[in-house]
């Protein structure tokens, strides 16, 4: 019962009034961001980290919580309405969800992901409370080496599994190694890659690069590509269902948090795949398979779902092993480095009442977003006609502000624009942004994970093999390294058996698909967990 | 596909080969910079402050390789979409050129004519290269933008942005 009680006490501190009036802040600021074209969460919370100069700590982290989730329901609302999805995990969405919209039951589209959002995400907090810890004892346990080998392992799922060319993701990772690189070596005080300019010694702050990536990138592309003839926003009135609508839509629920959870405390993370499967599978099961295209209430509500546990479970690794394995949570991770948090498997031992009161402020965000959004998605729906201008000029007004904001010196803001060049040319040639984000953010920690386990070998590289755990880790890395082999060796040998399909990830943890779906908690919990202890 | 194509038309529409350029540019940078490091081997630290720039290097170069054939090959990478993009379209120059001019321009005035004046041209500038032309709303806005952000980072986080020429009365 040490968890409830942990629990209840981070429900105390995240009641009082002031951080609940954080929580409300995030998770409107954060539907708003999601609603908003060119902005999400991961940019909002990387051009709100100046606040982190003002703010506890624990209120800060509340804010970018209800930031984290709103955008989540911001962005399935635009999609629904308007079929352009914003994010690469709302895509599926907009399949169903448009064609619903159009045929006239927007209200019910918005409905149902409203309400898988809160179930899905309800759900995978309660694992995320329930799983972080048992990550962590395990983790504890772990030194160096297997360290070191879980952040390749991480670095290298997110580069190789997501984003439709791993060759460009390499390309985007060993960028942000060469951006971590920056600065003074911290064992030995060497610069390295500083030329001689004394402004590089300390290295480039995070705010400066993520903010750069994400705002100013972003800004200059769509400013470059910007659509003259504006898009036609479906009108919606408030949502609701109805009875037969909650009857299909309960079992997708389920089943969609079932697939998001565990794909999304793997280190390859990401709401792209779970939302796939949830959407064929939901398309095979479904008494009306013939409703699919043409706007099926269970393609809204399976992948809504999915999506909103994955979010939470990218949590767990992010909380119990430091590890961030979407864009929102590397930039949440950077707010820790800001705070002059360790983030790791200590967290919970040094900020155990800011983590409870973080895990507390999901259930209050959750809650709040629906009660909050359910009246309110017709005015979110007239958020999206903001004149572009405005919008645009406003993103790059308070990237300016943030980044000058660390230092107080123009030399960020040139930094900010050739970053914001580089991100744009990212945009352009299909380079993924988030390995480069990762290996400014974790290439220094690995180099330090790296350093401690060849000092603790005494130089012999066997020494990155000295833990059974690290070993298994890299048998798990050659098979993502080597899977685009292995595929078409098998697809040589059995020419017609394997369908192309989605990339597994490597370990292979594909959660059994419920056929029944009324299996409840204690088969969520089973699916998981391995996958929660699988990153470890 | 043709036997003896020229130079000239290998390149031609291959402006992703700049990507190449940039990625080979950086690994030799990143090796460059570390092999210039000396420092003398310590027990208590085998693997030194170089191994990693070189590793990282050693990726951008493999990378450049990689791509370059791959670009050579027709490989292309995929543009990135979004609610407010048409890839329709060309880059539209006249709007992102416009846009950097007013983002140096903040650059070069921040410090000397402090953030409101700067923060003002900024958001003008900016809503003009994006096509506003309502000239004293934009006008307006960009003011009224300024200077609730200077003094909300003020009194709100305590951090002082530069006043520069307007100091004393603000």
């Amino acid at each position: 019962m040490d968890v409830f009680s942990s629990l209840m006490d981070g429900f105390a501190t995240a009641l009082t009034p002031l951080n609940f009036m954080y929580a409300v802040i995030g998770v409107i600021l954060g539907t708003a961001v999601g609603v908003l074209p060119g902005l999400g969460p991961a940019m909002t919370v990387a051009l709100l980290l100046p606040v982190t100069y003002a703010l506890e700590p624990t209120s800060a982290f509340i804010m970018f919580a209800g930031i984290y989730y709103g955008g989540m329901y911001g962005g399935s609302t635009t999609s629904i309405l308007l079929n352009t999805p914003g994010e690469s995990s709302s895509v599926v969405t907009a399949i169903e969800g448009n064609k619903m919209a159009k045929a006239g039951r927007a209200a019910q589209a918005l409905a149902t992901a409203a309400i898988g959002s809160f179930v899905a995400g309800t759900i995978g907090t309660a694992l995320l409370a329930l799983c972080a810890p048992i990550v962590v004892d395990f983790a504890v346990s772990l030194g160096a080496p297997s360290y070191f080998a879980i952040m390749v392992l991480a670095l290298l799922a997110v580069t190789a599994v997501l984003g439709s060319s791993r060759l460009r993701g390499f390309a985007s990772l060993g960028l942000g190694l060469a951006i971590g690189l920056v600065g003074l070596d911290v064992v030995t005080g060497q610069a390295r890659l500083t030329f001689g300019v004394p402004l590089l010694a300390d290295g480039l702050d995070i705010v400066v690069v993520a903010v750069a990536i994400f705002a100013v990138g972003e800004a200059l592309w769509v400013a470059a590509h910007l659509r003259r003839n504006p898009l036609q926003v479906i009108p919606v009135g408030r949502p609701w269902m109805g009875k037969q609508d909650w009857k299909r839509s309960w079992k997708p629920w389920l089943r969609g948090t079932a697939f998001g959870f565990p794909f999304g405390a793997l280190p390859a993370g990401g709401a792209e795949i779970p939302t796939f499967l949830s959407y064929v599978t939901e398309k095979r099961l479904s008494k009306h398979p013939e409703e699919f295209g043409k706007g099926a209430i269970e393609g809204v509500a399976g992948p809504e779902a999915a999506n909103n546990a994955a979010a939470a479970g990218t949590l767990t690794p992010m909380l119990a092993l430091g590890l961030p394995t979407n864009a929102t949570a590397a930039v949440m991770l950077a707010a820790f480095t800001q705070y002059g948090i360790q983030p790791g498997p200590q967290l919970f031992e040094s900020e155990g009442p800011l983590v409870w009161a973080l895990i507390a402020s999901l259930f209050i965000g959750n809650l709040l977003l629906l009660v909050i959004n359910l009246p309110l998605a017709p005015m979110w729906a007239k958020l999206l006609q903001i004149p572009r201008p405005y919008l645009y000029a406003g993103i790059l007004f308070f990237a300016t502000l943030g980044a000058y904001s660390v230092n107080l010196q123009a030399f960020d803001l040139a930094l900010l624009l050739a970053l914001g060049a580089l991100g744009f040319m990212m945009r352009r040639f299909g380079l993924p942004v988030l390995p480069l984000i990762l290996g400014v953010i974790l290439g220094p920690r690995l180099e330090k994970q790296l350093r401690q386990t060849l000092q603790l070998s005494a130089g012999d590289p066997a020494g990155l093999f000295s833990e059974p755990i690290a070993v298994v880790i890299y048998i798990i890395v050659a098979i993502i390294l080597l899977w685009p082999l292995l595929f078409k060796l098998i697809r040589r040998n059995r020419p017609a058996a394997v369908p192309a399909g989605m990339p597994s990830t490597g370990s292979g943890t594909v959660p059994p698909t419920e056929a029944g779906g009324s299996g409840g908690g204690g088969s969520h919990r089973a699916d998981a967990t391995p996958g929660g202890d699988g990153d470890a | 596909m043709s036997s003896s194509p020229t130079l000239a038309s290998r390149l031609k529409g291959r402006s992703e080969l700049g990507v190449v350029l940039l990625l080979g540019a950086a690994g030799a940078l990143v090796i460059a910079d570390a092999a210039r490091i000396v420092t003398p081997y310590s027990q208590s630290d085998p693997v030194g402050p170089k191994t990693l720039p070189f590793i990282v290097g050693g990726l951008l170069l493999v990378c450049a390789v990689f791509l370059a054939v791959n670009v050579l090959r027709g490989g292309q990478g995929e543009a990135e979409g979004g609610e407010d993009v048409d890839l329709t379209h060309p880059a539209d120059w006249k709007t992102v050129l416009p846009l950097m001019g007013a983002f140096i321009a903040n650059i070069l005035l921040i410090d000397w004519a402090g953030w409101v004046i700067s923060g003002t041209i900024l958001f003008w500038g900016s809503v003009w290269a994006l096509g506003g032309r309502n000239y004293i709303r934009d006008g307006l806005i960009s003011v009224a933008m300024s200077l609730l952000t200077f003094y909300g980072f003020y009194l709100g986080l305590g951090i002082n942005l530069p006043a520069g020429l307007l100091e004393g009365i603000l």
